[in-house]
C-alpha cells in the first residue's frame, strides 16, 4: 500500500515567485499569480479581436461578443438610464476580466504535469483592488457632481426628523462596508468553490489507496459529486461576475441620481 | 479540550452559517418563483433585483465559510 498522500487545499491558492529575486520585501517579482492574469489579459484579448471584424452578417464569434456587449449596455441602460453609457467601459472591463478569471481557474489544465492553474480572483488583494476602484468612481462621481449634497443619500425621502441622526450613520455604515462586501463576495466564493472540491478529490486518491470494496465505491460517488460540484461552479463563475457588474451599476447610479 | 479539537468543532459550528444562508437563497430564488408564475409579464424586469436579494443572501454564509477558514488555518 502505497504511503499515507497529505493534501493541501489551501496550496492551489499560494502565490510563488516564477522569476526575478523572492528576496523578502522585493515587489518586483513576477509570480504565478501575475502570469495567469496575463494569460487571462491574453485570452480576453483573443476573444474581443475574433468578433471585432464588423462584418455586416455576423459569424457566431462576433456575436458572442456582440452578446456580451449588449448584455452589459442593457444591463447598465435599465440601472443607470442614459447617463449611464459613460460607464459602460468600466462596467465590462470587470465583468469580462473577472468571468474570464474565473473560467480560466476552473479549466483542466492541471492534467499537463507541472501545470498549476491559478485563479487570479481568489486573492483578496485583486478583488480588492477591483472594489476600491469601483468605489472610488462612485465617490469622484457623487462629490463632483452634487458636491456635498451627496451626503443626502445617507437620509432617505420621508425620514422622521428625529430618527435622522441614527438613520444616517446606519447608512453611512451600510455605505462604507460596500466595498468589502463586493470584494468578499467574489474572493470567497472562487476560494469555497475550488476548496470543496479539491477535499473530494483527496477523498478519492484515500477511497483507491485503502482499496477495500466500500472505499472504492465512496471514491466513485466523490468523483460523481465533484463532476457535479463543476457544473454548479461553472454557474457560480458566471453569476458572480454577473453580480459585481451589476452592484458596481447600482452603486454608480447611486452617485448618479442620488435617491 | 485542546486548542485543536476546539478549533474543529468551532469551524464546524461556524458551518451553521452557511446552512442558513442556503435557506435564504432558496427563500429568495422560491419567491421570485412564486411571483413569476402569477405575472410572468413582469418577471424578467425584476431580475436585477432577483439578483441583489440572491448577493445579499449569499454573502452572509459566504461571511460565515470564511470565519470557518479563519478558525482553521489562520488562529
Amino acid at each position: 500500500m502505497a504511503a499515507e498522500i497529505k493534501i493541501d487545499p489551501m496550496h492551489q491558492f499560494q502565490i510563488d515567485p516564477i522569476f526575478g529575486s523572492a528576496a523578502p520585501g522585493d515587489p518586483f517579482v513576477f509570480t504565478n499569480s501575475a502570469l495567469w492574469m496575463l494569460i487571462v489579459l491574453g485570452s480576453i484579448w483573443l476573444f474581443m479581436m475574433g468578433g471585432l471584424k464588423r462584418e455586416l452578417v455576423p459569424g457566431r464569434w462576433q456575436m458572442a461578443v456582440e452578446g456580451i456587449t449588449k448584455f452589459i449596455t442593457d444591463m447598465v441602460d435599465t440601472n443607470i438610464g442614459p447617463d449611464g453609457r459613460r460607464y459602460v467601459p468600466w462596467i465590462f472591463t470587470i465583468f469580462v476580466f473577472i468571468l474570464f478569471s474565473n473560467y480560466m481557474g476552473m479549466m483542466p489544465f492541471g492534467i499537463v504535469p507541472g501545470v498549476h492553474p491559478f485563479t487570479v480572483t481568489s486573492q483578496f488583494t485583486v478583488t480588492g483592488v477591483m472594489a476600491i476602484i469601483s468605489f472610488s468612481i462612485v465617490l469622484i462621481v457623487g462629490f463632483w457632481k452634487h458636491g456635498f449634497h451627496f451626503f443626502s443619500l445617507f437620509v432617505p425621502h420621508g425620514t422622521p426628523k428625529p430618527m435622522i441622526p441614527f438613520i444616517f450613520v446606519v447608512e453611512l455604515l451600510s455605505f462604507m462596508v460596500r466595498p468589502f462586501s463586493l470584494a468578499l463576495r467574489l474572493f470567497v466564493a472562487m476560494i469555497a468553490g475550488h476548496i470543496l472540491v479539491k477535499v473530494f478529490a483527496y477523498f478519492i486518491i484515500q477511497g483507491l489507496q485503502s482499496g477495500t470494496a466500500m472505499s472504492i465505491g465512496i471514491s466513485i460517488l466523490s468523483f460523481v459529486f465533484i463532476v457535479a460540484v463543476n457544473v454548479l461552479e461553472l454557474l457560480v463563475a458566471a453569476i458572480q461576475a454577473y453580480v459585481f457588474a451589476l452592484l458596481t451599476s447600482l452603486y454608480i447610479n447611486d452617485a448618479e441620481h442620488l435617491h | 479540550m485542546d486548542l485543536e479539537s476546539a478549533k474543529v468543532i468551532g469551524a464546524g459550528l461556524a458551518a451553521i452559517g452557511v446552512g442558513a444562508a442556503a435557506a435564504g437563497v432558496g427563500t429568495v430564488f422560491g419567491s421570485f418563483l412564486q411571483g413569476a408564475l402569477r405575472n410572468p409579464a413582469a418577471a424578467d424586469g425584476q431580475q436585477g433585483r432577483l439578483f441583489i436579494g440572491f448577493a445579499a443572501a449569499e454573502l452572509l454564509g459566504l461571511i460565515a465559510f470564511a470565519v470557518a477558514m479563519i478558525i482553521l488555518y489562520a488562529v
